[in-house]
């Protein structure tokens, strides 16, 4: 790993000066970061830790859940509050990585990062979240962006996400059995926000959001009115763990085992 | 350089590193204790999981610096003082739950966050999955499983310590 500075800010205002210094990284549970900086695939200048900001906690109350940016996987996976208001939201948290990892790694980060398979982002686009930063409210539909990228501004912080809570939702993954990574991961909700279906894992792009299925859900919430809904599989990724033609096979299966599971 | 102040098995410690020293690069090499493991250095293994603050992480995928004020415990910090074994030491040794030995001071320490962080107790599966974050490879999960397994009924009973 090249060396760095490395900055612990007290206040978001301090760590948005801090951003502004020219190849600066934001590391939230450093799950990402750290290995990425010794795969020497980046080279900050200076690593700005947000975990003196003071951006943990979760704030249920009727009709939402607010998770604040820097709390673990663990965290929301344990909450009886979130497990009351949205299970498929603390199962998820519950099946990221391995025990380890989820003591260290936090929905800010796991936001920012954007990674394709990450899970977090199938549940914020799929429950129409509202992600929060240290400028203004993103919609999770303007927030992604493709593969790794994001709306976020390189000085711009996540401080909290909110997220409706549905009527109905669950989240299925088929994972890579070594990596744990979604191979294909399917979040299924149906609320305020309408019936929404967002994919992880499998799309070139990142997350996306399923029209086909969502029609056919909206118009018969079933497992069954999924089956022959076709998925193309021309900007699904191809590598060496699965085609993208067995990528969109599964979107189908997963995507009717998440429903089944919604209830 | 930046200087880590933290607390190790009990004891306090002040030690200058880089900023990309790693957690086990501090324990390992300033500390002497090498105990803790480094397998894969990319996060899979968990040859290197100790606990901060109570609850385990893998010190290979955490800079010292993070762990500034924070309380670490490592393999060498788990029995008594006086030498007598943690229960979850007597029962790996008691169900021969190692072959090489080299996964064994972070199976431990995963085993042993895994049981703390489930008084109501774990089933075999829920065990075995438990225990994603660390890899054997002497294919010796059986016996781990079995360790842990009764290592759980010691560590929950009130009058096991």
């Amino acid at each position: 790993m090249y060396d760095f500075t490395y900055a612990k800010p007290a206040s978001l205002a301090a760590a948005t000066a801090a951003l502004a210094t020219e190849d600066a990284k934001a590391m939230a549970g450093g799950m990402t970061l750290i290995p990425v900086l010794k795969q020497r695939l980046n080279k900050p200048s200076v690593v700005v830790d947000l975990s003196g900001l003071g951006l943990t906690g979760i704030t249920v109350t009727g009709d939402s859940v607010t998770i604040g940016a820097m709390t673990t996987h663990a965290a929301v996976a344990a909450s009886a509050e979130v497990k009351r208001a949205i299970p498929a939201l603390a199962a998820l948290a519950g099946i990221i990585g391995d025990k380890e990892v989820r003591h260290r790694g936090t929905i800010g980060g796991s936001l920012a990062n954007n990674d394709p398979a990450a899970d977090y982002p199938a549940a914020a686009l799929a429950l129409g979240a509202t992600i929060t930063t240290s400028k203004r409210a993103i919609h999770a539909d303007d927030y992604f962006q493709g593969m790794f990228t994001t709306a976020l501004e390189a000085d711009e912080i996540i401080t909290s996400v909110s997220f409706p809570v549905p009527a109905k939702a669950a989240y299925e993954k088929f994972k890579n059995p070594a990596s744990r990574y979604a191979m294909v991961g399917v979040f299924v909700a149906k609320g305020p926000a309408g019936t929404r279906v967002a994919i992880t894992g499998a799309g070139q792009g990142g997350v996306f959001r399923h029209a086909g299925f969502e029609a056919a859900l909206a118009a018969n919430w079933s497992a069954a009115a999924l089956t022959g809904v076709p998925t193309s599989d021309a900007d699904l990724n191809s590598d060496i763990h699965a085609s993208a033609e067995y990528r969109a096979h599964l979107c189908n299966v997963v995507a009717r085992r998440a429903v089944a599971a919604a209830g | 350089m930046p200087q880590v102040t933290l607390t190790v098995n009990g004891k306090s410690a002040t030690v200058e590193v880089e900023a990309r020293t790693l957690l086990v690069e501090l324990l390992r090499e300033k500390l002497g204790l090498t105990g803790t493991h480094i397998g894969c250095d990319t996060s899979q293994c968990g040859a290197c999981v100790v606990h901060v603050d109570g609850v385990s992480a893998k010190s290979c995928t955490m800079l010292a610096v993070q762990a500034n004020g924070c309380a670490i415990t490592t393999i060498e910090g788990l029995a008594a003082a006086d030498g007598t074994l943690h229960p979850m030491q007597e029962m790996f040794r008691e169900h021969h739950a190692l072959q090489c030995g080299f996964c064994t001071p972070g199976m431990v320490m995963a085993a042993v966050d895994l049981v703390n962080s489930n008084p109501q107790g774990l089933s075999e599966d829920e065990i075995r999955h438990g225990l994603e974050g660390n890899l054997c490879r002497c294919t010796g999960y059986h016996n781990i499983v079995k360790a842990i397994d009764a290592a759980q009924g010691l560590m929950h009973a009130p009058a096991a310590q």
